[in-house]
């Protein structure tokens, strides 16, 4: 076979080597641009992992990498001058030069012919090949000739970045945070021989700006990084090597070949350079890719099919372990409010690769620092900047033992909650006239049962024309109470967890048929008038909504102080009101649905002001001491709908209205939302809440494990998760 | 987990007689579902005749579309057929739904795909009412409140939409993965909208087994049929099981990721394809 590559770079190189050495009847050229000794960038790292697959593909460089390598397995977070280490990591760096240098002999001692200082202007010298291999950097000009066929798509990062050198060699993956008069500025360095490391330094794109940046010759913003970070750096120098700064661009591309022309490396995909993996992920790329031909000799398209296979999956997802720490960088300023520990246990699972039981496998000593301060510190924890006490508890004599966090007790207000799950049994629309039977008895005593912390009831009417389905319960007559007073009791007997009550008004999504069989099928027979902040319907051709008179406000109004004090009456510790999902107050404060041109309309403080109302009025007839909670529509996953910075303003009013805590919600405002269920969407609502609005969190959004939400909560993105029981059912009896 | 197969109706050149037979001895076999899939304009038979005359000779199996392409009909004839079908089978039709990628479907039906979504939307609401009520079209399905409706579809859009209307989940094919991955989604958004109990969740996959000969057969019609998406009609085609290793991998792997039923379309028409994988389950 006659291959040609285009670029000299790692994965070029490597795939040169593999394939020579696959079978020396092969064929195989490098051309590059750059002389041989030319390199930008300093060090490059390599995880445990990725050592594994080089060892196996050609154990002679492998030997050579590792013996010219940096090792370490700690990460440093400094920040508010305490330097937090965690071990166990396993990093390999080793200069780039070094890597090439290495790359380039073994190419030469099998044949591949090198070519250097030589520029390409189209695919022309590689017409006699039978294969040819891009690996010509994020700028690919194989790529751009064919740009229909691979379909990329590039996405611009906020933050500007500099990648320097340092004479000095730090001995972790080393974070920095450093505070300025113009904004936060990070460092990510390692080392990558004895006398030398990386040098990252980035910073948002208007703290750079801020600090003229923007306007510095290379030299000068060099010195200004320099004495930034002169108390990590002392005497030694940063280095600088057409060390610029950019905005990192990441690229996708839907095909990787076309032809007999494929994309390896950062011509395929980058990943933001926050998670350290593009020479990783490339010359894992020319692994694969040489497999493919060992596979599939014969046949080029199945081959390159295969590497696509092979390799996409995995990309993708380290691309998208990429763009949540590259998110997390962005807004990193946000969690100045956590403690120093707490912080680097949110820096270190950014990605969403790494979580609490994966980091005590590598650092039990650090995690169980995390778990004490977590319980220590619970529940103090929910008001930002009110955080509990330094981190070094064992020095204190007091406990080193210190449950997960999904078991520290969370107090809210003078409500302690044994545990930091909150279950919420979904409805079955089978209460009779709004009277709760032995069923939901059944269901709230078997939620407590199952082990939450906080058992949270199904949405209960604060009035009948408020029922989502003729099954819903109320809380509108004196005789509900006294039936959910029953119920209180029995699940009190059923173990330690809280109740709390959600009361809602369907408004304009209410009268429709039980949910076993579909959500807002309107009623064929037995509705009722409803009623909306507009007269739109929730669905083409539905019931019109009244929209809601003065007079009709003061209705509801009290309808849901009454509920509240009946839910005093029946005993439950918590109210959480129902502001979301395009229900009567979730459809108030989105502007896709309220057009209103009164007081209660219009901007977002008079599509915000009857919901305040309602909280002021529900807090004054609901008990001081007990803890009041609101379901907020975070996201109406729609154009022109809320978004996070809308909840952010949302939460902070209704903090400062007497809401104690916030569950975060989205979609379901209107029937045409674009919304998202991934793993954890509602977590990033529920993080800026928490640390922006300084209200305590409870987040849901498709976490399936214990881990997932001790992970949630030690880094702070939640106070309380819901989980859902179901999927623990069954378990203990299977074989 | 449940595990059903295809008919070969969706595969070019299947003779009748083959689809028939293959339902006659399906229903003595390993499986609990019988499978079709939907396209317009390509050389397979209608989904819902297939299914009736494969209701005709089973009595057992149950009944499932993987997917109809519910946009490109009318929602009153895919409610009288849906109907009718689950009337004659004895309540054993499974009625899955999604949207269709291919716009060559919607042309030769003469149909607009721009506002196929909102159109599927109240297509599912009537489909439910329906079935539920009765109304105008008849037969009364022999389901109480009609067969269950199954909802495909990989974006949050479909997922809500799922959740909003459906009693189930279908997926359109991968590793299991890629499956797991969309069951915790469609989970999700059945949690998310407030509907109790949990969604059954459907996969599918193709399968070609025997030697070199039927794995080129299989990778050949995959190849074609998925023509449409450009290069990615490889990667599916290089997903066909071919051995019986990789038919019983993916069965453990769907039953891992949480998928209720899962559903095995062949590749290649020919009823040796269906012993062998009766071989592979039992």
């Amino acid at each position: 076979m006659r291959i040609g590559i285009l670029g000299g770079g790692p994965a070029g190189l490597y795939f040169a080597l593999l394939m020579k050495k696959a079978d020396t009847r092969h064929h195989v050229r490098v051309i590059e641009r750059n002389p041989p000794d030319a390199t930008f960038g300093w060090g490059v790292v390599f995880s445990e992992e990725t050592l594994g697959a080089l060892r196996d593909a050609d154990y002679e460089t492998y030997a050579e990498i590792t013996d010219t390598f940096a090792k370490w397995n700690a990460i440093d977070v400094r920040y508010r001058g305490q330097t937090i280490r965690s071990r166990g990591h396993a990093f390999s760096g080793i200069a780039r030069k070094d890597l090439l240098r290495i790359l380039q002999q073994r190419c030469r001692q099998l044949g591949v012919r090198l070519e250097f200082g030589r520029e390409v202007a189209d695919l022309g010298p590689f017409e006699d090949d039978d294969l040819v291999v891009a690996a010509d950097g994020v700028n690919s000009l194989a790529r751009r000739l064919h740009e229909p066929r691979f379909e990329p798509s590039l996405d611009l990062h906020t933050t500007k970045y500099a990648w320097f050198g340092a004479d000095l060699a730090v001995d972790a993956f080393t974070f920095i945070f450093r505070d300025t008069e113009h904004g936060l500025f990070q460092v990510h360095a390692y080392p990558f021989d004895a006398h030398t490391s990386t040098f990252i330094v980035e910073a948002h794109e208007s703290t750079w700006r801020r600090a003229g940046l923007d306007q510095m010759p290379e030299e000068e913003s060099l010195r200004f990084c320099q004495d930034l970070f002169r108390p990590e750096l002392g005497d030694h120098k940063l280095l600088s090597n057409r060390s610029i700064w950019f905005s990192f661009v990441t690229l996708r591309n839907r095909n990787w070949h076309h032809g007999k022309v494929v994309l390896l490396g950062d011509a395929a995909h980058t990943a933001h350079f926050t998670i350290g993996s593009g020479t990783k992920l490339a010359m894992e790329d020319a692994v694969s890719l040489a497999t493919a031909f060992l596979r599939h000799p014969a046949d080029l398209e199945t081959a390159l099919t295969w590497y696509e296979l092979d390799r996409q999956p995995v990309v993708e997802r380290f691309q998208e372990a990429a763009r949540e720490s590259a998110t997390y960088f962005e807004n990193v300023s946000r969690y100045g409010g956590l403690e120093p520990i707490q912080f680097a246990f949110n820096l270190l699972t950014r990605s969403g690769r790494i979580g609490h039981l994966e980091l005590e496998k590598r650092d039990p000593r650090f995690v169980a620092a995390v778990d004490r301060w977590f319980a220590r510190s619970a529940g103090t924890a929910a008001r930002a900047g009110t955080a509990g006490g330094p981190p070094s508890a064992a020095a204190a004599g007091g406990p080193l033992l210190a449950p997960p966090p999904l078991f520290a007790p969370f107090s809210l207000g003078a409500l302690e909650l044994p545990n930091r799950v909150v279950l919420s049994p979904p409805s079955e629309d089978d209460a009779f006239d709004g009277l709760v039977g032995e069923r939901h008895g059944a269901e709230l005593a078997g939620g407590v049962a199952a082990g939450g912390g906080l058992v949270l009831t199904e949405a209960v009417a604060v009035s009948p024309e408020g029922r989502i389905t003729p099954g819903t319960p109320g809380l509108y007559r004196d005789d509900q109470s006294v039936a959910w007073r029953r119920l209180v009791e029995r699940a009190r007997r059923a173990g330690g967890a809280r109740l709390g009550v959600r009361l809602t008004h369907a408004g304009r999504r209410g009268a429709t048929r039980p949910r076993r069989r579909g959500v807002d099928r309107p009623l064929r027979e037995g509705g009722w008038p409803l009623l909306a902040p507009s007269p739109l319907p929730y669905l083409d051709g539905g019931q019109v909504p009244r929209e809601l008179t003065e007079r009709d406000l003061r209705v509801v109004l009290e309808a849901f102080a009454a509920a509240a004090g009946r839910a005093a009456e029946a005993g439950f510790d918590l109210v959480a009101l129902d502001l979301a999902h395009g229900y009567l107050l979730g459809s108030f404060l989105s502007p896709l649905t309220n057009r209103r041109e009164d007081g209660y309309g219009g901007s977002p403080e008079g599509r915000l002001r009857f919901p305040l109302e309602v909280v002021d009025a529900v807090r004054a007839a609901w008990p001081a001491e007990r803890p009041l909670a609101v379901t907020l529509q975070a996201d109406d996953c729609a154009p022109g709908g809320l978004g996070l910075d809308d909840a952010v303003a949302i939460a902070a009013s209704l903090r400062a209205h007497g809401c104690d805590l916030v569950e975060v919600a989205s979609g379901w405002t209107i029937p045409a939302d674009r919304p998202d269920y991934r793993r954890f969407y509602l977590v990033p609502a529920s993080d800026r809440v928490r640390n922006e609005a300084g209200v305590a969190t409870i987040a849901g959004g498709n976490l399936t494990t214990a881990d997932d939400v001790s992970t949630i909560l030690a880094a702070g993105r939640a106070d309380l998760c819901l989980l859902d029981p179901r999927l623990y059912a069954g378990v203990d009896q299977a074989r | 987990m449940e595990v059903g197969v295809g008919l070969p109706a969706g595969v070019p050149g299947a003779p009748g007689d083959l689809v028939l037979e293959w339902a006659r001895r399906a229903d003595s076999g390993p499986f609990s579902s019988l499978g079709v899939i939907d396209r317009v304009a390509y050389d397979n038979y209608d989904p819902f005749l297939s299914l009736a005359a494969a209701a005709a000779l089973t009595s057992r199996l149950r009944l499932v579309t993987m997917v109809v392409i519910g946009p490109l009909r009318n929602q009153a004839m895919l409610a009288k057929q849906a109907a009718s079908l689950d009337a004659l089978s004895g309540g054993r039709l499974t009625l899955g739904v999604a949207i269709g990628a291919r716009h060559e479907d919607y042309e030769v039906m003469g149909v607009d795909h721009r506002d196929r979504g909102r159109r599927f939307d109240a297509q599912l609401a009537y489909l439910r009412e329906s079935f539920q009520d009765g109304g105008p079209v008849g037969p009364r399905p022999a389901q109480p409140d009609g067969p269950d409706l199954l909802v495909g579809g990989g974006t949050g859009r479909a997922f809500a939409r799922m959740a909003r209307y459906g009693d189930g989940y279908v997926h359109g094919g991968g590793p299991p993965r890629a499956f797991a991955n969309a069951a915790s989604r469609a989970w999700a958004a059945w949690t998310e909208a407030g509907r109790p109990g949990r969604p059954p969740l459907w996969g599918q996959a193709y399968y070609a087994l025997g030697g070199d000969a039927e794995a080129e057969r299989g990778a050949a019609y995959l190849r074609d049929y998925y023509a449409f998406t450009g290069p990615f009609a490889e990667r599916i085609a290089a997903g066909d099981l071919t051995s019986p290793q990789m038919v019983k991998d993916l069965v453990r792997g769907y039953e891992e990721a949480g998928c209720d039923h899962l559903v095995l379309l062949p590749t290649v028409a020919d009823i040796a394809q269906l012993e062998r994988l009766a071989e592979v389950l039992d």
